[in-house]
């Protein structure tokens, strides 16, 4: 494949769109599809044939707002349709080149105005099992522009200058990463993708990997380039069947094209990507646990050093990047180091695409620069908590992040400003939450999380997390004592100071977090034994032990 | 001559200057020269996995606590092993222990030969202030020499360790995950029918009365892991 027969596909697509006087863009992203996306999809197909007008019919993936789903958007006019019925199809095609059907249309320009989109830039325009599509939208551009045009020296220089730090939570620089690997002696070197998305609330990944899984592969060849590996594995959920399938429809239509396998381009460029899938276990998203995981052993973390970056996967120097990273390469290489480093706050470069869910509006993916504040996030873009209730808290970077009180929501969105508040960006899970949530109970329940994913290795990640659960369970139901909530805070101190891996060194965040904020709350359910927003059960009132504390 | 040989690492511990060769750990370079840091799941003659947690040393510049048994030694280094923070966190981790299964030294066969409950005294343990969790494990007597009591064990994957690595039979495994884990033989089979050589290497280098030889019941009981290391270096001789 030469950049040449490259631009002849993308043509080609071009002009096989130009046919059509309409296109009916359907999402089938999860939240749509199980509520009916495919039958309406089917319909949608029945009623542009009867109705004789040049209508395309295409599957996308994840338009955004899953809470207004199932979603249509017909193009060119970009006009957005939600909760759309089977029965709606024949009125959507009858009005084609017509006013729009007033009842279902909807208006979500504050919603999209807010972001700015480059991970998600095809999500929403493309069939995902389509690789013309992808071509057609620049797709694959990048890694033919750097086979025959770059150093891999020149890649890592480009990432580095982009500013681009790990998408997965850490916020490592991408570029010193990919710098250290490509520095690591070893003539086998291996790319790791980190699709182990596991944390509640949180569902980025999968749709990148369902929506637009060409742009994983890309980036990750751009990366092997670059580092100089020739090997690549996906470490995919099995938990994410549609994800597994599109990458491996995705992989095949690579291959086809001659994108992945040997001489790539007719460059000395090998490289080939295989799928692994995760049995269920959220420590494997740890990267030591995701290489022991993919070497077939038991996945559990080692300590670093040694990093991956110079013995990973069979000793071998291995890159680990998230999805998400992966996603940014393309879109970095295409346009230049500069035009990504221009986005974003001082040191968080670039976009940052999050999961909205919780009591919000609008639930579903949002795409925004960083340095955006949170209040912007969830009040504008989220459209605010719905009526009749009011904001409490909106928890970040799930069960190793915290949650941020209504008087931090003016800070803008970074890595640091979020390490700050007691939180992580996490891989960007955002649950918000409001006054019928109970922050002891929430803080319950993502160490309950901890406690069930522990691999079991080390001691205070495995017998600290049961321990904090007991109190905490103690605590909710009316009988914890002052005693208990000091032990608990000095429970917090030794987990997140001596656990081996990243899981239990953030497993007290939430608990420390509510802490911090939400004290009070503890306070009421220790002292008064009462919960304000009624979520807990109070076994202790009535009891000996409630009348003596609350007398 | 002006050139220092960079295999030769000086260092210090606890304020006492050491030197060191390159690539060993915090853990035996402080062992050579008599400094004590608790360990648990280290074992000399055995992989370390890093996992109990009790060798976390402080290094000057760095305010992670690195464990000391992984962490290899490097040139001005400044390691600090008994601070208070430390202290107050080994003790941490140890209650941990006794609380999360069965340790009621008066009634196990290793009373008084027992790593946990000597470290318990040596950091001075008096009492532990957590809930004991007393969950209902079991005990495998199926074999015919050995004994397997899970209540009292801490999961030290040492038998893993010496059955993988120097047995060459990896028996003993580990199953489910966080506060369910438990050793297990072969695929959890019951010990004495599974493919156990009956070498005893567990039941020797085992810190606690989880592993024990039946015909030593109700007496003194003590283990001798310390074959290891020579074993090791008279195959290595070969």
């Amino acid at each position: 494949m030469t950049i040449e027969e490259l631009e002849q596909i993308a043509k080609t697509a071009r002009q096989e769109r130009e046919k059509y006087d309409f296109e009916v863009n359907v999402c089938m992203d999860l939240a749509c599809a199980s509520q009916g996306a495919g039958e309406l999809k089917d319909a949608l197909v029945k009623a542009a044939e009867a109705s004789g007008k040049k209508v395309c019919v295409r599957r996308t993936g994840c338009m955004g707002p899953c809470s207004h789903g199932p979603l249509v958007r017909v193009d060119p006019e970009e006009t957005l349709y939600h909760h759309v019925k089977q029965a709606d199809a024949a009125a959507i095609v009858g009005h084609l080149g017509n006013q729009p059907v007033a009842p279902l249309q909807c208006d979500l320009h504050e919603h999209f105005d807010k972001q700015v989109r480059v991970v998600l830039e095809n999500a929403g325009y493309i069939d995902p099992e389509k690789i013309e599509d992808y071509i057609a939208r620049d797709g694959y551009k990048a890694l033919l522009t750097v086979l025959m045009e770059m150093t891999p020296g020149g890649v890592v220089h480009r990432v580095t200058e982009s500013g681009l730090r790990g998408r997965g939570g850490g916020g490592y620089p991408t570029g010193l990463k990919w710098s250290t690997v490509a520095k690591a002696k070893g003539d086998l070197k291996y790319v790791v993708c980190n699709g182990d998305e596991g944390d509640p609330g949180a569902f980025m990944d999968r749709s990148v990997m369902e929506g637009d899984p060409h742009r994983v592969i890309e980036g990750m060849a751009i990366a092997a380039y670059a580092v100089g590996a020739s090997k690549g594995f996906i470490y995919v959920r099995a938990e994410y069947p549609v994800a597994v399938s599109r990458l491996t429809t995705a992989l095949r239509e690579a291959r086809r094209h001659g994108l992945l396998g040997n001489n790539i381009s007719n460059t000395p460029f090998n490289f080939d990507v295989e799928i692994r899938l995760g049995a269920g276990a959220f420590v494997c998203g740890e990267e030591t646990a995701l290489i022991a995981s993919i070497e077939g052993k038991r996945g559990t973390p080692k300590p670093r050093p040694p990093y991956p970056a110079s013995s990973g996967l069979w000793g071998k120097p291995t890159l680990i990047n998230n999805v998400e990273t992966y996603a940014n390469i393309a879109p970095i290489v295409r346009n230049g180091g500069k035009w990504f480093f221009n986005m974003g706050s001082e040191r968080s470069k670039g976009t940052k695409v999050f999961a909205l869910t919780g009591k919000i509006a609008n639930t579903g993916l949002v795409e925004v620069p960083m340095g955006i504040k949170l209040r912007e996030i969830i009040e504008v873009i989220g459209g605010g908590v719905p009526e009749g209730h009011k904001f409490k808290a909106v928890q970040t970077g799930g069960p190793s992040g915290g949650c941020i009180p209504e008087e931090m929501l003016d800070i803008g969105v970074s890595y640091d400003a979020l390490l700050k508040m007691g939180s992580i960006m996490g891989s960007g899970g955002m649950i918000v939450m409001d006054d019928t949530s109970c922050m002891v109970n929430v803080a319950r329940f993502f160490i309950e999380f901890c406690m069930t994913e522990s691999c079991g290795k080390c001691i205070p990640c495995r017998a600290g997390t049961a321990q904090m659960y007991t109190l905490l369970t103690r605590i909710s139901t009316g009988t914890g004592t002052m005693d208990d909530l000091a032990m608990l805070e000095e429970l917090c101190a030794t987990v997140k100071e001596t656990s081996l891996c990243g899981l239990g060194q953030t497993a007290p965040n939430p608990v420390l977090s509510t802490l911090k904020y939400f004290r009070n709350e503890y306070l009421e359910h220790i002292l008064h034994k009462r919960c304000r927003a009624g979520v807990c059960t109070m076994e202790g009132i009535g009891t000996e032990l409630a009348n003596e504390v609350t007398a | 001559m002006s050139q220092v040989e960079s295999d030769v690492k000086t260092l210090v511990i606890d304020e006492q200057e050491v030197s060191a060769q390159a690539g060993q750990t915090i853990l035996e370079v402080a062992l050579e020269n008599e400094i004590k840091i608790p360990t648990l799941c280290h074992l000399e003659g055995l992989s370390d996995v890093g996992a109990c947690r009790l060798c976390l040393v402080e290094i000057k510049g760095n305010s992670k606590l690195l464990p000391a048994c992984v962490t290899v030694v490097q040139e001005g280094m400044e390691v600090s092993t008994n601070s208070e923070r430390l202290q107050k966190h080994r003790r941490t981790i140890l209650e941990l222990l006794f609380a999360e299964r069965n340790h009621i030294c008066s009634v196990c066969v290793s009373n008084g030969h027992c790593e946990l409950q000597t470290l318990g005294q040596e950091q001075g343990l008096t009492h532990v202030r957590l809930p004991y969790r007393n969950p209902e494990l079991g005990v495998d007597a199926s074999h015919e020499r050995f004994t397997v009591d899970h209540n009292r064990c801490i999961l030290c994957t040492r038998c893993v360790r010496v059955c993988a690595e120097i047995e060459g039979a990896h028996v003993w495994d580990v199953m489910g995950r966080g506060i369910n884990s438990v050793v297990i033989t072969d695929l959890h089979e019951e010990w004495g029918k599974s493919t156990c050589t009956r070498c005893g290497k567990c039941v020797q280098v085992c810190p606690t009365g989880a592993l024990f030889d039946k015909s030593k019941i109700g007496s003194d009981h003590p283990k001798y892991p310390d074959f290891l290391p020579y074993l090791n270096l008279m195959r290595e001789a070969q």
